[in-house]
């Protein structure tokens, strides 16, 4: 069965292949996209971190930090934030977890002709609240509009710049047999908050995203003193993708324990009605963190100490495995694979 | 979550593994099938195997919508989309499913097919509604449960007149897979499947009744529960069988007493019955083509039925070679017995049905249970 233990056997189709839906869900496809598209056309030594940024050498003994995202989001409007600061948030985040200080952010747009600018306006003035409140100014951008049906109202692709104290290293590569597994909050409100408002579902729900900047609590759980190997925002995918992709980089794997995983009663029962499994649903607001056994209270403490972090929990362990599974024990308890993200998470039929 | 955590909870599971490890009898094996795919899919998310006794064996049924559905129909629905230039309209996993010339739905959606998923038949009428202009057809798939649904659409786009709605119909009927079990040479007359007994779909049973199975214990001598989809539900399922099996006795029991009666939902049946009728022959994936085990729209309906408003012939599609999607769907092989599963064939890139819906023999085991098999 060796052969079953390779992430995917099939190579993509370069020649005939399209593009579909699954290459931009966060998972096992789209990681299969990077791999053998971009990283290997695009491959030097920073692109192979393989981390939400890069880290870069610059002057001095610091070091700087860039990430990019694009933001698609439909609807443009959800409950708990809108295109524009989730754009804000979600380059930070990409900084911060790399263990940097966030500093500038540029922001790039691509309207569709027709688009409504009072609409616009919406965007762009949640974007400057957003900006204001993490401190981290919107320093360049630009605009392109597009004609009308080539493009789905607006997308907004930001680029985050930051710095990096000497001697820190946090990366997706660090985590390490017998390191604890932590989580800052509840899982899968950013999904279930966009999919519950959904043209084609209907169903009302108290659900808000969570969408937010973590700099702040990245830098309490920092001064926190703990042994941190590995931080991420677990976005697209949801948790399950992100630590498959860390069990990768770091050629571990993981046992998560399912009574520990914190999800909000509304997010559980909206997934239940709809076949999801929360662990999978976006967020936009948590972070994951893999730190030294030893730590782990002092980490947990210091994350619930701050007010993002007040529903953090130890979720899980790392272990030598040579396959890189990421497994769970059941509340039930039975033991099962927590995959990666295999296309998109569509609801089941009966 | 109130209704639901009380049937996933560890400590009552404990409790019932431990008295099914007392009921079962050491001296014997004991071969269960769960046929529906949401068993499967309940068995392998939890871990349900991990707390049997190595004596109690689940072999997964053909019970899963889109593992059955052949490649003929899926070529079907993407002619429809491609050629006819439809707006088609299906429910998620089908979307997935492998058809012919390495295409799929959703990779015909890459090429250009006005291709939706839709949550439900009622919104593929309304997209009609909204689109006077537009043909949009809804491909129909499913066991008993999804076929009032769909009963309800063409009776709903006959009374708002819609000149531009019709549906592809594969819906399907689950005592007619099971008899073709049954009746397959595997377990008559070689026996080299041992089959000691059937958990039946509860969702099923809410429509049809448990009344249609009394005939499976009678006339193969072969206990049939009906069960929920929680996994307490299919461990207390699995314990009632035990039971009959040591006791001697086949007859239908009734574990989803909190929604099944013997009768089922004879108001749903009625709406099926006024607007279905039985098809002479179908193709399943698998099973092969069995006779009175699925449905098609009553001439009475005919506007409706894509198969006769657009030129559909039927081509049946022999399976890849090496997929053994056909075997493992009549419990004769398991899925790490198939020497694609999990190289050429994975969820990325199905070649066999199962290994497209999560509830897929081969999707839930290469999700959910692979780590055994290393």
């Amino acid at each position: 069965m060796s052969e079953t233990r390779k992430n995917y056997a099939r190579p993509l189709d370069l020649r005939h292949g399209r593009i579909d839906m699954a290459h931009g869900a966060g998972g096992r496809a789209m990681a299969q996209l990077i791999e053998e598209l971009f990283a290997k056309h695009l491959g030097n030594d920073y692109l192979a971190q393989g981390d939400d940024g890069a880290l870069l050498p610059a002057t001095g003994d610091g070091r700087l930090v860039m990430a990019t995202d694009s933001h698609v989001v439909s609807p443009l409007f959800f409950p708990g934030g809108d295109i524009g600061c989730l754009s804000v948030h979600g380059t930070i985040n990409d900084v911060a977890v790399m263990g940097a200080t966030p500093l500038y952010l540029s922001a790039a747009f691509i309207v569709e002709e027709g688009f409504k600018i009072s609409d616009l306006v919406l965007i762009v003035q949640s974007m400057a609240t957003a900006a204001k409140a993490a401190g981290v100014p919107i320093v360049t951008g630009d605009t392109k509009v597009v004609e009308r049906g080539k493009g789905d109202g607006v997308f907004i692709t930001t680029t985050g710049v930051g710095v990096v104290a000497p001697g820190q290293a946090w990366s997706g590569r660090h985590a390490r047999p017998g390191d604890v597994i932590l989580v800052s909050g509840t899982l899968g409100d950013h999904g279930m908050a966009i999919m519950a408002v959904r043209e084609s579902l209907g169903f009302e729900s108290p659900i808000v995203s969570d969408t937010a900047a973590l700099h702040g609590l990245i830098a309490a759980m920092r001064s926190s003193g703990a042994d941190i190997h590995v931080l991420r925002d677990p976005t697209r995918g949801g948790l399950a993708t992100t630590l498959n992709e860390i069990a990768r980089q770091s050629a571990v794997g993981m046992m998560l324990q399912e009574k520990a995983l914190p999800v909000k009663p509304a997010v559980n029962a909206a997934c239940e009605f709809l076949g999801l499994d929360p662990l999978y649903v976006a967020n936009e607001g948590k972070l994951v963190a893999i730190c030294a056994e030893r730590d782990a209270e002092k980490l947990l403490a210091a994350m619930r100490a701050h007010p993002q972090g007040a529903d953090a929990a130890i979720v899980g362990s790392v272990h030598e495995d040579e396959h890189h599974f990421v497994q769970m024990t059941t509340g039930f308890g039975g033991r099962r694979i927590v995959d990666w993200l295999s296309g998109e998470q569509l609801p089941r039929i009966c | 979550m109130k209704y639901i955590d009380e049937f996933r909870d560890g400590e009552v599971a404990r409790g019932l593994a431990e008295a099914i490890r007392g009921e079962a009898n050491p001296a014997r094996d004991y071969h269960f099938m769960e046929f529906c795919g949401g068993h499967t899919h309940a068995i392998s998310r939890y871990g349900v195997a991990d707390l049997l006794p190595a004596n109690v064996r689940m072999i997964h049924g053909p019970g899963c919508p889109v593992c059955v559905l052949p490649i003929g129909r899926v070529d079907q629905a993407i002619r429809l989309a491609l050629e006819e230039g439809v707006t088609l309209c299906t429910y998620g996993d089908c979307l997935r499913v492998p058809a012919s010339d390495g295409l799929s739905l959703i990779k015909a959606k890459a090429r250009g097919g006005d291709i939706r998923m839709v949550y439900s038949s009622a919104d593929a009428v309304a997209l009609a509604e909204r689109n006077p202009d537009r043909q949009v057809v809804f491909f129909a798939i499913g066991f008993e449960t999804t076929t009032p649904p769909t009963a309800v659409a063409i009776r709903q786009a006959a009374a708002l007149g819609l000149k531009n709605f019709s549906v592809l119909c594969c819906h399907v009927l689950t005592p007619s897979a099971i008899s073709s079990i049954l009746e397959s040479p595997e377990v008559r007359r070689w026996g080299t499947v041992p089959l000691d007994g059937f958990i039946g779909p509860a969702h099923v049973s809410t429509i049809i009744g448990s009344r249609p199975y009394e005939f499976f214990a009678e006339e193969y001598r072969k206990p049939v529960v009906i069960a929920g989809f929680e996994p307490l539900d299919v461990m207390l399922a699995i314990r009632m069988l035990i039971r009959q099996v040591n006791e001697g006795r086949a007859v239908v029991e009734n574990e989803f007493s909190r929604a099944v009666d013997r009768d089922g939902n004879l108001k749903a049946q009625q709406l099926v019955a006024e607007v279905f009728e039985m098809r002479k022959n179908f193709e399943w994936r698998g099973l092969n083509i069995l006779p009175y085990s699925a449905l098609r729209i009553r001439s009475q309906f005919a506007e409706f039925d894509a198969e006769k408003r657009f030129p559909l012939d039927y081509r049946s599609v022999p399976d890849h070679k090496a997929c053994e999607c056909g075997a493992i769907l009549r419990g004769v092989k398991r899925p790490q017995d198939c020497k694609i599963f999990g190289t050429v064939c994975t969820p990325e890139n199905p070649v066999g049905s199962c290994m497209v819906s999560s509830e897929g023999a081969c999707a839930a085991h290469y999700t959910y249970g692979r780590y055994k098999d290393v």
